[in-house]
């Protein structure tokens, strides 16, 4: 062991000094991170081993009646350490006033045969998957200390009745509260048989809450994985190979080496070169001057255009797999009165989290240790254990707070694997790993590309017979080296299924036929917030724009006629329509469009309201949005996440593509891949409107409305029909 | 040495010349609040105030900075989370991943010193940082409160507080 570890070890973290900043060592105590400011900071959980015994896996409650809430899912601004939270002291019948959070670590959570769950937080499913057996978790926890209440007095727990951290028995009007008898609760055996509070019994979910991680985002305390520093700490800079499925051919260390503060320069898989110094900005400069020769490989003359030609060709393939089906789609476009066709692109994005990819790593032969920012600190810890070849059980993850995840750092830990390799080559030195913006943009795990030909049959009186919509591109499944059955990535259909729980299509058509020609660039493809209910939904809802127009209809009497089976998304869109005042005149030089769909479990619509000047400047002025989620936690959160979504969106739709030449991504930084600003920002209407009886996630549904209901509106405005994004690449000028 | 007068204190430090500000203030200061988003001015994730101006400091040179020269970072702006932005920022629930609001509300303070009635207008000039989470509405809403005074309900966002809550 190195004189770094062996100094610095089970002493736990320190906050040092200096304002904002947090010194690591290594081996956690879990109880000292549970105490006070540092929960907030660190949130990792205590081992049962800890000061104050768990009452469950969920809630430890220590004497002073704080309450430790431990949640599994990332934090990355979407307020679940809040939502989640929520849930918990809602069947606890906690005080809300002394709840703090804190994260298990992966490694416990192995130890303990899974006892939280998944770890992973995409898919907007934080709380839609888990608000069963984290609020069971808070209720086990009541019943528990009920019980030690009713132990101490020698009476029947069913004359005690506890609320905001406080337990009465009501015929004595004696009380105790849960500090007290957590520890006697910790030792009882958790009841089997739980009942859950009836939703409108609600008094601290469903509520208007403050987030619980808001002050330390404004003075600079909070912690990202950026910002660790440990004793003897190194910084790591790196370089992939630009091209796509390149690698190292050779690079000369020695004109580099003698900079100062450089410490080692070494090649890292096949295709990468890092450089490790005293300071990362000292490591990054050296590397920069580093010469690099690349073997660019297979794809080194792969451009865009050829792309776009492979998924052209995948329109009208013979060969195609179905996602969703009834009648014969085919047959009754063939034979109908009107045929009305188009075609559709979307492009390639980053996910550009403000934070870009980053992790610290200890290796030693014993043991290996990471500390990053991660959607799924499982797969963390298994890309950590493959990498420093050690089992699971001799690594650990330490979950930080994400700057930004929108899906990057959750299904793929390419830069873990990056760091923890680096660290193997110094054993007992933690190694911080940054990359670059340039990194960032060249190496992410991009928004799938595809394109979409949709064909409608229609009868004499403009009334659709048939829908065929025709996918072709890439599979992120299949990106990801996932097996598929039977060739289908089941992804691919998000907001076009059957009738059902999950990213259903909002319309019975006559015919329908949704299939998917998938054609796999050398481009990784990932999870990107809202996925691939994005494009799909800009597909489907333009189209149907365009069939409403086509046939001299009203888009949202259009859409109604084929509605009536689809109650929930009608809800959704009849609530926009009304409250953006559709069918009435908007102000002069205002237009409308609208869009909806159903993904993440929710249901959603919105009313885009744009002007477009002579020049073709397009200017967003409200979009009124809908979300029925089922039940929502914390309805001012999910306003927030709803603009939030609106942003990623837009900023997708307005600017938004990565573009391939020679192998390699064009954009490098946000100067080539613009984002939407402060001054862009359309005013939103947020309508929240739980209908009750199931859980929808509410991170990303709505970032696929804002596009096709801001294009849509566009063509009110301009009768142009904008089909392939962004719209940076077309002129909106009138003629 | 080198020298920085970096939130009112002095401070040595070893860096070559050309070392961005930024990098120094977060590696050889141990100020983590300023953030590294691009590298080259366009996220705003760096901004500190020089002299009360705001700066972005990932491409600024160290050396052309003095000693004589008050560098501000969010650590700075107030002793504990009291400036009228920072007030406001809490009161609406501004941030969401947090990663761009230490220089989203030093562009803020600097915005709102200049103009403490600062329009619309002026917040859309000032304020080009790049936020991906999208909290551009309520980083506005924040702004317009501290410009009426400080009282978060003229926001009218309707957020739930529990007494003796650290939220």
């Amino acid at each position: 062991m190195s004189a770094v570890l062996s100094s610095a070890s089970r002493r736990g973290f320190l906050k040092s000094a200096v304002a904002g900043s947090l010194v690591v060592a290594f081996h956690i105590p879990f109880e000292a991170l549970a105490e006070g400011e540092a929960a907030s900071q660190i949130p990792i959980a205590k081992g049962a081993s800890g000061a104050t015994p768990e009452v469950n896996a969920w809630v430890v409650i220590k004497p002073d009646d704080t309450i430790v809430i431990r949640i599994a899912r990332s934090e990355m601004g979407q307020g679940t350490l809040t939502g989640l939270a929520q849930l918990v002291a809602e069947e606890l019948d906690a005080d809300w006033s002394k709840v703090v959070t804190e994260y298990p670590s992966p490694g416990q959570n192995l130890a303990r045969k899974r006892t939280w769950g998944s770890f992973s937080t995409g898919g907007s499913r934080g709380i839609r998957e888990s608000h069963e057996y984290v609020r069971k978790g808070g209720a086990i926890a009541r019943t528990m200390l009920v019980q030690a209440a009713a132990d101490a007095w020698k009476v029947p727990p069913a004359e005690c009745v506890a609320a905001a951290s406080v337990i009465t028995h009501t015929p004595t009007g004696r009380t105790i509260s849960y500090g007290k008898v957590a520890e006697a609760a910790s030792k009882l055996t958790a009841p089997t048989e739980i009942t859950l509070k009836d939703p409108k019994d609600w008094k601290l979910a469903g509520k208007r809450l403050a987030r619980l991680d808001t002050v330390d985002k404004t003075t600079g305390a909070q912690i990202y994985g950026m910002d660790i520093k440990m004793p003897g700490m190194l910084n790591a800079a790196i370089k992939d190979c630009p091209v796509f499925g390149g690698t190292v051919k050779s690079f000369d260390a020695s004109v580099i080496e003698k900079r100062p503060g450089v410490k080692k320069v070494l090649k890292v898989g096949d295709s990468a070169v890092a450089v490790v110094a005293d300071t990362w900005w000292r490591a990054k400069s050296a590397l920069d001057a580093l010469p690099i020769e690349w073997d660019k490989g297979p794809n080194a003359k792969l451009s865009s255009k050829d792309v776009a030609a492979t998924l052209k060709e995948g329109l009208d393939a013979a060969e195609a797999v179905a996602g969703n089906s009834n009648g014969d789609a085919k047959a009754a476009i063939k034979s109908a009165a009107r045929k009305i066709e188009a075609v559709y692109s979307f492009p390639w994005l980053n996910h550009a989290t403000m934070e870009t990819m980053n992790a610290t790593v200890v290796w030693t032969p014993e043991r290996c240790e990471v500390w990053t920012p991660t959607q799924n600190g499982e797969a963390a810890l298994a890309a950590t254990a493959e990498a420093a070849g050690l089992p699971a059980a001799k690594c650990d993850v330490y979950k930080m707070h994400l700057g930004g995840g929108f899906g990057r750092r959750g299904a793929t830990h390419d830069w873990v694997t990056q760091a923890v390799r680096i660290a193997k080559e110094m054993p007992g030195t933690p190694i911080k790993l940054i990359w670059t913006r340039e990194e960032d943009m060249q190496h992410g795990r991009y928004h799938p590309v595809t394109q979409c030909k949709l064909t409608a049959g229609l009868d004499a009186k403009g009334n659709v017979t048939a829908l065929h919509m025709r996918i072709s591109g890439q599979s992120i499944l299949a990106s990801l080296g996932q097996t598929l059955k039977d060739g289908k990535d089941p992804v691919v259909f998000q907001g076009l299924n059957a009738p059902g729980p999950e990213a259903s299509i909002g319309y019975s058509f006559p015919n329908l036929l949704v299939d998917h020609a998938m054609r796999n660039p050398p481009v990784p493809a990932g999870f990107w917030r809202g996925v691939n209910l994005n494009q799909n939904t800009v597909y489907l809802e333009c189209f149907m724009d365009e069939l409403a127009h086509a046939t001299k209809q009203d888009p949202l009497a259009f859409r109604r006629k084929l509605m009536a089976d689809h109650p929930k998304h009608l809800a959704v869109l009849n609530a926009v329509a009304e409250k953006a005042g559709w069918g009435k005149p908007a102000k002069k030089g205002v237009f409308r469009g609208l869009a909806q769909t159903m993904g993440f479990g929710s249901y959603v619509a919105a009313c885009a309201e744009v002007s477009v000047d002579k020049a073709g400047k397009v200017k967003i002025l409200r979009i009124v949005a809908a979300t029925d989620p089922g039940y929502a936690v914390n309805p001012q959160q999910i306003e927030a996440q709803v603009e939030g979504s609106f942003v990623y969106g837009l900023s997708a739709a307005l600017y938004g593509e990565c573009t391939l030449k020679d192998g390699e991504m064009e954009q490098h930084n946000f100067d080539t891949y613009q984002v939407m600003k402060l001054d862009e920002m359309p005013k939103v209407e947020s309508i929240v409107m739980p209908s009750g009886g199931f859980w929808g996630g509410v991170g990303e549904p709505t970032i696929a409305v804002a596009a096709p209901a801001v294009l849509n509106a566009i063509f009110a405005a301009t009768g142009k029909r904008v089909r392939d994004l962004p719209l940076k690449n077309h002129s909106l000028k009138k003629a | 040495m080198a020298k920085l007068n970096v939130n009112g204190v002095v401070r040595e430090f070893e860096a070559e010349d050309d070392t961005p500000l930024l990098w120094v203030i977060r590696e050889q200061l141990g100020l983590t609040g300023t953030k590294y988003g691009c590298g080259v001015a366009q996220c705003g994730a760096c901004t500190v105030h020089i002299d009360g101006e705001a700066t972005r400091s990932c491409v600024r040179p160290v050396s052309t900075v003095t000693a004589n020269q008050k560098i501000t970072t969010i650590e700075g702006l107030s002793k504990d989370g009291s400036h009228a932005i920072q007030k406001a920022w809490a009161a609406l629930d501004v941030p969401q991943c947090g990663f761009c609001q230490s220089g989203m509300i030093m562009a803020a303070a600097a915005l709102i010193r200049e103009k403490p009635k600062a329009t619309d207008a002026d917040i859309d000039t000032a304020m080009t940082n790049i936020c991906r989470c999208g909290t551009y509405n309520r980083v506005r809403a924040a702004i317009h409160v501290v410009v009426k005074g400080g009282d978060p309900a003229s926001a009218g966002l309707a957020i739930q507080r529990i007494e003796g809550s650290k939220a």
